[in-house]
């Protein structure tokens, strides 16, 4: 049975020209859980608009 | 030939007073690894005649009178990741081996060697330095002097394993995530961690731009200070790199700490830690009279957001090896770097405004305190291939939990010293953690400690 993240990677893969094998799916899902759940964290945190990013590109 | 374990300051002192020559030194380092390293596995390189010809040019400038440098005929090594000149810069990878040989010295050594020292070799490392446990599937894994069947910690395994079994009093290593302080703590050395953008990394393989750092191991501050003075300034080769000019330390290392106010770190870096670590902070906060506890906000959000940036950076930077040489990998690093790849955009965003919200926060803590305590991982050295702990009563994953203490830290840049407790019958590492630029008093402080004897490295039974 497809886990609901296959089709995002299946995606994904196909944009980025990312070659996936079969055998290293559940891997790389299993990772991207750990991202997705850890980025949430950060997705959750509000910021004001204005706020710069850490890096600050100088002219 | 001396068959004692000198430190730098010692090897140095002696080369300048003519009392040991640098090539006698070298001889030595080259000896000790010859003896020992078919078990630690820390070294991948040994530049035995690279280093032979640099110590008897320093012993001849010596002859004639010429000026000695503070860290004459020290024997050093350097992570895998540094180009030293002649080698292909594997960074621990099967891909990298494939580059041609580097044509020029990475600026660090460069600086060392301008100091006296002598590159003696290229150590073991995490495969393209994403990793905290110093195995690696094309090297094997380095070892822990300490107990050879556990990590020696990552992803500068090699470093770790090669000063923490005397091998060289001195090597540089590679600090993203915690990679510096994770195996100082393993093999029971002192790691420094300087300000992100203090010491140079150009000519180094990179990681995670925003997050790498350079610097060195030891076995005494004093040498730590000595390797670090040496490699300080300005270097216009690494666009990072601080225009601020040497501050060295270690003519300051005998400053008196009194008056310094040192705090706990608590919340995030009070979790998840075994008995071992919370001894380790409470032996150090008790000799320098520490008692406040200070909350980090968010913390674990900072190493949320920290692991994000890794793995989306690491993941941008090895794209197209990720394209054309997947099974060429360590299967466990290509798997995370691919769905590093897969991270939506406004999620790295978010990480680095956050960032800068969370760097707000330690700045005004560092109005009221000069030192953070924190230990420097959750547990002492796993053996190795070791999957899981178990931590009152729940099973976890050790790769994902040894950097947690550390990654709050390194994600806004701030110095710290990693100093070992010597717990038996493994050691363990504390934190010192100051405001950004004050390497000064990190530095201090772990010399105040290793003078009352709370902490130590000594050389492991049987090296």
């Amino acid at each position: 049975m497809a886990e609901p993240l296959d089709d995002y990677i299946d995606a994904v893969s196909k944009a980025l020209a990312l070659p996936i094998e079969e055998a290293w799916r559940p891997a790389v899902r299993a990772n991207l859980e750990v991202s997705l759940r850890l980025g949430r964290l950060v997705d959750e945190f509000a910021l004001p608009d204005e706020t710069e990013p850490a890096p600050i590109f100088t002219a | 030939m001396s068959a004692k374990p000198e430190t730098a300051s010692e090897i140095a002192s002696a080369v300048a007073g003519r009392k040991m020559s640098a090539l006698a030194a070298t001889e030595a380092a080259l000896a000790r690894i010859e003896r020992h390293d078919n078990i630690l596995n820390s070294f991948t390189d040994v530049t035995a005649e690279r280093a032979r010809a640099k110590a008897r040019a320093i012993d001849a400038d010596i002859a004639a009178g010429g000026k000695v440098g503070p860290l004459a005929g020290v024997p050093f090594a350097v992570k895998n990741l540094f180009d030293v000149a002649g080698l292909s810069t594997r960074a621990g990878s099967k891909i990298n081996r494939d580059l041609a040989p580097a044509r020029r010295d990475a600026t660090l050594i460069e600086r060392m060697e301008a100091a006296g020292a002598v590159l003696v070799g290229a150590l073991n490392m995490g495969e393209y330095a994403y990793d905290f446990t110093g195995e690696n599937i094309h090297d094997g894994p380095s070892r822990n002097p300490h107990d050879t069947t556990r990590m020696s910690g990552g992803s500068s395994g090699g470093s770790g394993s090669a000063v923490g079994g005397a091998l060289v009093p001195i090597a540089l290593g590679s600090d993203t995530n915690g990679s510096i302080r994770v195996p100082s703590s393993f093999c029971g050395i002192f790691g420094l961690k300087p300000t992100y953008g203090r010491l140079s990394r150009a000519r180094s393989f990179p990681f995670v731009a925003s997050l790498d750092h350079l610097g060195p191991f030891a076995r005494s501050v004093a040498d730590l200070a000595l390797a670090y003075d040496a490699m300080q300034g300005p270097d216009a080769d690494d666009g990072a790199c601080t225009t601020r000019g040497p501050e060295p330390v270690a003519p300051l290392l005998d400053v008196s700490i009194s008056g310094l106010r040192v705090a706990i770190a608590g919340g995030h870096f009070q979790k998840n830690v075994f008995p071992e670590a919370v001894e380790a902070v409470s032996r150090v906060a008790k000799a320098l009279g520490a008692t406040q506890v200070v909350d980090v906000p968010e913390a674990s959000r900072a190493r949320a957001a920290a692991y994000v940036i890794t793995t989306t950076e690491g993941a941008s930077l090895h794209l197209d090896r990720l394209r054309k040489r997947p099974n060429d990998f360590d299967p466990a690093v290509r798997d995370r770097l691919i769905a590093g790849a897969m991270v939506p955009a406004p999620l790295v965003d978010r990480a680095q405004k956050f960032r800068r919200w969370y760097r707000a926060q330690l700045a005004e803590i560092f109005r009221s305190v000069d030192v953070l305590l924190a230990p420097a991982t959750p547990c002492t050295a796993p053996k190795l291939g070791q999957v899981n702990f178990n931590l009152d009563g729940v099973e976890l994953p050790v790769r994902a939990n040894i950097g947690i203490h550390t990654q709050p830290i390194s994600f806004i840049g701030l110095p710290v010293v990693a100093v070992p407790v010597p717990l038996e019958p493994l050691p363990i590492g504390v934190q010192i953690i100051c405001a950004p630029w004050r390497e000064d008093i990190a530095l201090r402080v772990a010399h105040a400690l290793e003078r009352m004897g709370v902490v130590a490295a000594p050389v492991p039974r049987g090296f």
